[in-house]
């Protein structure tokens, strides 16, 4: 990325977008984008980051306006421009990259169609053309087949090759800017490193401009030269990639960089007492119709414990958890709780059962009943496991949020009213409120941003410390095993490949698989996805 | 104005005023009406005069007194019905969403083979061979209604029953009528309440067809479709006498579908307006 030219390509002054609530999403942000160059935005969600990466195209979402600033385009301003002028320079000029691939393309056309329909329909190439050059792009994608690839429909190739395929549809039109939206955050740590890589080889090798939107400063500091802090709208710091990573002048950027950070030093937990264990699952098997999601896996969780699973996504992670908790009927051994063996079915498990394994969910937004209140919600098992009398439930739920952290007059309000990190915690709550002595905690982070899921864990820890709850922790961040789990289990299509104390796991000798994994999270430096790549090519060579 | 929390649009409000106008009649018929239901006070289709304010019918009742009292026994009836109808339709339909494979089954077989007839034929059977009461008429139209009601209440409660609050409740042991009653229906009444307009407009109309047919509503109380049907030779002589109750019955009609285009796209709106495209 050295071919930093001083042409500017992309010029955003005083940009300013309002919700039509008043609202302000955007607040007079600037931004230059000179050719050859990657400008990295980052924030939490709401920091106004994709929102920027769309009025880049002067394009705002349903319920949005742009209401202020300029946006230029080699130049020309496109606020100014009439609704043909903008449509001729979106996908000519700039084009997007979304974050999830699955949900951009029409699943009804084949690969090759959605490819070329651009240029096709812009009258910038003729089909044979537009074909061509969409193979050249196939192959420099380093996609599988690459002339048949576009033959395919989108469920036919898998997650990664999509988020590639789109790359390509986002090139077709040769554009000299790239907004990439999150590109990579829907796909495992294995399949992400492959995509970055050959994202930052496409912006050299066409020399283009990109803004690269992400949530992950490890992540930004591969591809980026510049990068954009922003929350609430604002711009919280402009620099140089090195500058912020190394030296970040504000305060945000400096929690951010901490606690990414911490996600990459190994915290050495002991192993807790293994004498009781509380959940046994012996030899469990889970079968969806032919498919086997979860073959013959063994794991215990003591009482004060926490064990963590982990694997890329499809590795029967949450299968495993279905089986233990009774949603997918274990097919062979069985799944005990203090030494008594379960009903292989919920059906056949008595009220008690349930109650001691509680089951924590990854999309809180789904998890809570968004017509109950609060206090309906938490309040629920404790009436239903412990027939308590309303007033006691009430007393108890305002217990409850005190315990996770919440004022105790959310108990009236509706969880759609509240942040991702506030619901999570309304789960977890929920899941105290049967007294349990497991948790089974599925991805409960992953949707919920850095600062925000770094609460969350404390949370549980603090709560492991006091009450003794033992913790099944699935998750596909190894950061957040490092710190928080005694044991690591990693599964592998549907298999346990290595099972042991979290410091052992994570130290040679490793299992190929594991290393493989560990190797595959980003790390807080800017040349580290060129030294992976260097080391595997060695390898393979 | 608003109307909870919404601004409904002035094609909203003319629905709303028909409707308020029509049920204000229904419930005070008894003191609005200048006759009785069932008294004579002229000769068969008497022109419009002071007295008889749209004439009299074929047997010499005062037309705007049947036509008040019929508001009553239509809408009434077809009010009855429809509430009967998502009561049955919602139980089983959510019942066939959460209760599993084999009861989905059962019912939703159950109500293809109900669909499959005709429904004007198959109440036209039911009515013939049980008589004609009200009780009949009303459980009649109710039951094969439901099966309308069960597609959409099983629909929207299959895409609920795959949330996660629902497999939570199932988790913590809960029964089905808890799950149904609790995490589901309170998430699936805003597709019902728009269906329960549209639902209340066929049954309004179909009552009034079966009326009209001879197997709805019986003499000698009033309802529209009845009124259509004892009048209807009036109009060879070029008489106004059926207009009346025809027109009372596609006021009725297009009042209630304007109220449900407006909850309609309420629910379906997007959560913003325009974007600068």
């Amino acid at each position: 990325m050295t071919r930093t030219s001083n042409e500017t390509i992309l010029k955003l002054t005083d940009l300013r977008v309002e919700a039509l609530s008043g609202a302000v999403l955007v607040d007079n942000v600037s931004l230059e984008l000179k050719r050859g160059e990657v400008v990295g935005l980052i924030g939490e969600s709401g920091a106004g980051k994709s929102t920027i990466g769309l009025a880049s195209m002067v394009y705002a979402r349903a319920g949005c306006r742009i209401t202020g600033g300029k946006v230029e385009v080699a130049g020309d301003d496109v606020r100014e421009l009439d609704a043909d002028g903008r449509r001729e320079r979106r996908g000519q000029r700039i084009a997007y990259i979304a974050q999830s691939a699955a949900a951009s393309f029409n699943p009804a056309h084949r690969l090759m169609d959605q490819v070329i329909e651009m240029p096709v329909s812009h009258g910038l190439m003729k089909v044979e053309e537009a074909k061509a050059w969409a193979l050249e792009l196939f192959r420099a994608l380093d996609l599988p087949n690459p002339d048949t690839f576009g033959d395919r429909y989108p469920h036919q190739v898998s997650g990664g090759q999509l988020q590639r395929a789109m790359a390509a549809m986002a090139m077709s039109c040769r554009p000299d800017i790239l907004v990439l939206d999150e590109p990579t955050t829907a796909l495992d740590v294995t399949t992400q490193i492959e995509v970055l890589a050959l994202l930052k080889k496409l912006i050299r090798d066409y020399n283009m401009a990109a803004l690269y939107i992400t949530h992950d400063l490890a992540v930004v500091a591969q591809v980026s030269d510049r990068i954009m802090v922003l929350r609430h709208g604002k711009m919280v710091e402009l620099g140089e990639t090195a500058q912020i990573l190394q030296a970040p002048k504000m305060d945000y950027t400096r929690a951010l960089v901490a606690e990414r950070q911490a996600a990459d030093k190994l915290a050495i937990i002991s192993a807790a007492n293994q004498a009781q264990p509380v959940l046994e699952a012996n030899d469990v098997t889970g079968i969806y119709g032919t498919f086997t999601a979860v073959k013959r896996v063994s794991i215990t969780v003591a009482r004060g414990e926490t064990v963590a699973v982990v694997g890329e996504s499809g590795s029967g992670k949450s299968s495993l958890a279905r089986v233990i908790v009774g949603l997918l009927p274990c097919r062979t051994g069985e799944v005990k709780l203090h030494g008594t063996a379960l009903s292989p079915d919920l059906k056949g498990r008595s009220r008690d059962d349930l109650r001691k394994v509680q089951l924590i969910y990854q999309q809180p937004d789904v998890a809570l009943n968004p017509r109950q209140t609060i206090g309906e919600i938490i309040g629920r098992p404790v009436e239903f496991y412990f027939n308590r009398s309303p007033a006691e439930v009430k007393a108890r739920v305002a217990e409850l949020l005190r315990l996770v952290g919440l004022p105790e007059d959310y108990a009236g309000r509706l969880s759609t009213a509240l942040s991702g990190g506030q619901k999570q915690r309304i789960c977890i709550a929920r899941a105290l409120a049967a007294e349990p002595d497991v948790i089974i905690c599925d991805e409960p982070t992953s949707a919920l941003d850095q600062l925000v899921a770094e609460e969350i864990l404390k949370l549980l820890k603090s709560l492991q410390d006091n009450l003794g709850v033992g913790y099944l922790f699935i998750t596909h961040d190894l950061g957040i095993v490092r710190r928080i789990a005694h044991r690591t289990a990693v599964m592998l299509k549907g298999e346990i490949i290595a099972q042991g104390p979290t410091a052992e796991i994570f130290s040679p000798p490793f299992h190929p698989y594991t290393e493989r994994l560990l190797s595959s999270v980003p790390e807080m430096r800017t040349d580290w996805l060129d030294d992976v790549l260097a080391k595997r090519s060695l390898k393979s060579a | 104005m608003k109307l909870f929390g919404y601004k409904p649009p002035l094609t909203a409000w003319v629905g709303l005023a028909i409707i308020v106008l029509f049920v204000f009649v229904a419930i005070f018929a008894d003191f609005i009406a200048p006759y009785g239901e069932a008294e004579s006070v002229g000769q068969t289709w008497d022109d419009p005069s002071f007295a008889n304010w749209l004439g009299t019918d074929n047997i010499g009742r005062d037309l705007l007194s049947r036509l008040i009292f019929g508001a009553r026994m239509t809408i009434g009836v077809a009010l009855v019905t429809t509430i009967l109808s998502f009561f049955i339709g919602i139980t089983t339909g959510f019942m066939a969403a959460v209760g599993g494979p084999v009861i989905d089954q059962i019912l939703s077989r159950l109500v293809d083979v109900m669909l499959s007839i005709p429904l004007l034929i198959f109440a036209l059977i039911i009515l013939s061979v049980f008589g004609s009461s009200i009780s009949t008429l009303v459980l009649t139209l109710a039951i094969l209604d439901s099966t309308r009601v069960f597609r959409l209440a099983r629909a929207v409660a299959t895409n609920l029953a795959v949330m996660e609050y629902v497999e939570a409740a199932r988790l913590r042991g809960e029964g089905l009528w808890w799950i149904m009653r609790r995490e589901i229906l309170p998430n699936a009444l805003p597709p019902m309440i728009s269906e329960f307009g549209l639902r209340f407009c066929f049954n309004f109309l179909f009552v009034a067809s079966l009326s009209f047919l001879g197997l709805g509503i019986q003499p000698p109380f009033a309802d529209w479709g009845g009124m259509v049907r004892d009048n209807g030779k009036a109009i060879s002589f070029g008489l106004s006498a059926p207009l009346w109750p025809a027109i009372a019955i596609a006021t009725m009609t297009v009042g209630v579908n304007l109220v449900v285009d407006w909850i309609l796209s309420i629910n379906s709106r997007p959560s913003g307006a325009s974007a600068e495209m």
